[in-house]
């Protein structure tokens, strides 16, 4: 069991509010992404709930047990960190068996679910070297046998995959996923990588400024973004968002087209400009469209055969039907 | 060193340094060494003549050389004891955040700044004193007769004394280290549910280990040469209670004026610390790679 409620929790560093009271629940097995820019108070929730801060206000809830004032060590949670924080002392045995011995778990059991975690994450070679002899993802798949181990209600993530390079991170993305698939256990990850939040999630948790702007599933927040910051958070690459005279004509403060939903031609269309950069990616091209008075470049997502280079003039189309419109406090209007 | 060129280049620029260093520690060594094997004594110099192994023997066959020696190990044993679980114990205290911090730690190292003979003296006029000093206050205080430190306790005294003065250097030393410890590494173990105690036995002294195989080493090396503190507070004395290595040697070279026989002390000494420095670099020096 793994299900978390946060009612009314509030954080404070003296005067400072780093998260104003917020609401939130987490169901039982659920797959729960924290994402926002850096500074938006997402680490610090995850850290709330693993009870490695205080709350100033409110209350946490696990499994429907009021946990607010349990230490880390009784909430059954178990944590993977941004540096790993593995034992450097140690053999990645002990520091797999590290959590185990202080829940004074029998050691044939310890044996047992040791060698189950080393197999399950491709440890098993390794178990006798030193967490300095090992590569960055390697010790990340430690550090998450460490946490297996221990088999908790919930796994909390604060930035896994940042310290690894991107080959690696869309490996220990998957590996990860498929983690979850098997085990069923709750999951809440924090990152302030929309890709990843995306790809991994069952539910997204958008954070800005300490505030949850929007809780939803990967498509909900692609399909009906709450707010321009959202809008503008999800989806990659990032959502044009115009103002002024362009956006007036669809009766909004602020409009939004993401890049995919805009047509382009070399004939003619709506929106006149010139190409700055196009990416080619095999796959998809990118272009940055510039001079088109409306914004300072409007980002293009067109196929990959589209052969068009730094300069040439373009014509583009937004699909009207799947134009987002904001009004002036940035709030959607449908 | 790249080339052929560079490296003899670059043993020709270290050579001075090398050679000034061998000067300065061979001569000495030599004449230590040629002394010990003479009957040379400073109130009969004119009567010097060749001894053998003589020195030797008759250190050997002192009853206050085994003295000395225990009393050496003992002292350097007790002060490192007390400067290392004390330096721990500092430091971990002082490494939290707490009001007046800086003038917190200015006071924890200010003993390292007071020179040996000054510290010994303002302990033995001013602390341990049976009848002015602070101890003796503090004993009349409870009732209790003040005891008189350097008679009934000399050894005992010295070694508060020098680990008094050593403790800012180890508190120092381990609480750079402990600085350095990371912070996440202690939240995952608590995490983990390590209580206080393991956490400090599994994270922070294995952590510490490296930082402890300094203070131990270096403090090793001074401590075995122990002196000022002896001289200015009980003189070796009652009998040979408070004598050490150092101290035997220095009675032997200035009060008897026996060159040969303190020449002959010194090369055991020597040899002594060579043997310990031997054993502390296999026991603790795989620490230091």
């Amino acid at each position: 069991m793994g299900r978390i409620t946060l009612e009314g929790v509030a954080k404070r560093f003296g005067d400072v509010e780093v998260i104003p009271p917020l609401n939130l629940d987490i169901e039982d097995g659920e797959f729960v992404v924290f994402v926002g820019p850096s500074g938006c108070g997402k680490s610090t929730l995850l850290r709330l709930i693993a009870g490695l801060e205080d709350v100033s206000d409110g209350r946490i809830l696990i499994d429907g047990q009021d946990a607010t004032d349990e230490s880390p060590a009784k909430r059954g949670l178990a944590m993977v960190f941004q540096s790993y924080a593995l034992y450097p002392h140690m053999s990645v045995r002990k520091n797999i068996a590290f959590p185990m011995k202080m829940a004074k778990v029998p050691q044939d059991e310890q044996n047992r679910r040791i060698d189950a975690a080393a197999k399950a994450l491709n440890l098993t070679d390794y178990l006798e070297r030193r967490p300095g002899q090992l590569s960055g993802g390697q010790r990340q798949r430690v550090a998450i046998g460490r946490a297996i181990v221990r088999e908790p209600s919930a796994f909390l993530f604060d930035e896994p995959l940042s310290n690894l390079d991107a080959a690696l991170r869309v490996g220990m993305r998957l590996e990860i996923s498929e983690l979850h698939n098997r085990l069923e256990t709750t999951m809440i990850y924090v990152t302030h990588d929309q890709v990843e939040a995306m790809t991994m999630a069952d539910k997204i948790v958008v954070l800005h400024a300490g505030r949850i702007e929007q809780v939803g599933s990967p498509l909900e927040l692609y399909l009906r973004p709450k707010n321009a910051f959202v809008a503008g958070f999800i989806g990659s690459p990032k959502m044009n968002l115009f103002s002024g005279e362009t956006a007036a004509e669809y009766g909004a403060a602020t409009i939004g087209v993401r890049p995919e939903h805009i047509g382009v031609s070399t004939e003619g269309g709506k929106w006149k400009g010139r190409v700055g950069v196009s990416e080619h990616l095999g796959s998809d091209t990118f272009l940055y469209v510039e001079d088109t008075g409306l914004a300072e470049t409007i980002t293009v997502r067109s196929d990959g055969e589209v052969r068009l280079r730094h300069g040439d003039t373009v014509w583009l189309t937004p699909n009207e039907d799947k134009i987002h419109k904001f009004d002036q406090s940035g709030d959607r209007i449908d | 060193m790249a080339t052929r060129q560079t490296a003899s280049l670059a043993r020709l620029m270290r050579a001075p340094a090398i050679i000034l260093l061998l000067i300065w520690m061979l001569i000495p060594l030599g004449m230590t060494l040629y002394y010990s094997f003479l009957n040379y004594n400073l109130l009969n110099p004119a009567n010097t003549s060749w001894a053998g192994w003589f020195n030797y023997q008759y250190f050997y066959t002192d009853p206050a050389f085994f003295e000395a020696i225990w009393n050496t190990i003992v002292l350097v044993m007790g002060v490192l004891l007390i400067t290392v679980c004390g330096g721990i114990a500092i430091a971990m205290l002082i490494d939290k955040p707490i009001f007046g911090q800086g003038i917190v730690r200015i006071l924890v190292i200010s003993p390292f700044f007071v020179m040996p003979p000054v510290a010994a003296l303002i302990w033995k006029n001013m602390i341990m004193h049976p009848s002015y000093g602070v101890f003796a206050d503090i004993a009349k205080f409870f009732g209790a007769s003040p005891v008189d430190w350097f008679a009934t306790y000399p050894l005992l005294s010295i070694i508060i004394i020098v680990a008094w003065q050593w403790l800012p250097f180890a508190t120092l030393i381990l609480l750079t280290s402990l600085q350095s410890l990371d912070g996440e590494q202690m939240e995952a173990a608590e995490m983990d549910g390590a209580p206080a105690i393991s956490r400090f036995i599994y994270l922070t002294l294995p952590h510490m280990a490296r930082a402890i195989t300094v203070v131990v080493l270096i403090q090793t090396i001074f401590l075995l040469g122990i002196y000022a503190e002896i001289l200015v507070t009980t003189n070796g004395g009652p009998g040979y209670a408070s004598t050490n290595l150092t101290f035997l040697i220095y009675r032997a070279a200035r009060l008897n004026f026996d060159i040969g026989g303190a020449a002959a002390g010194g090369i055991i000494a020597v040899i002594l610390a060579n043997f310990v420095a031997i054993f502390l670099m296999r026991a603790v020096g795989k620490n230091l790679d």
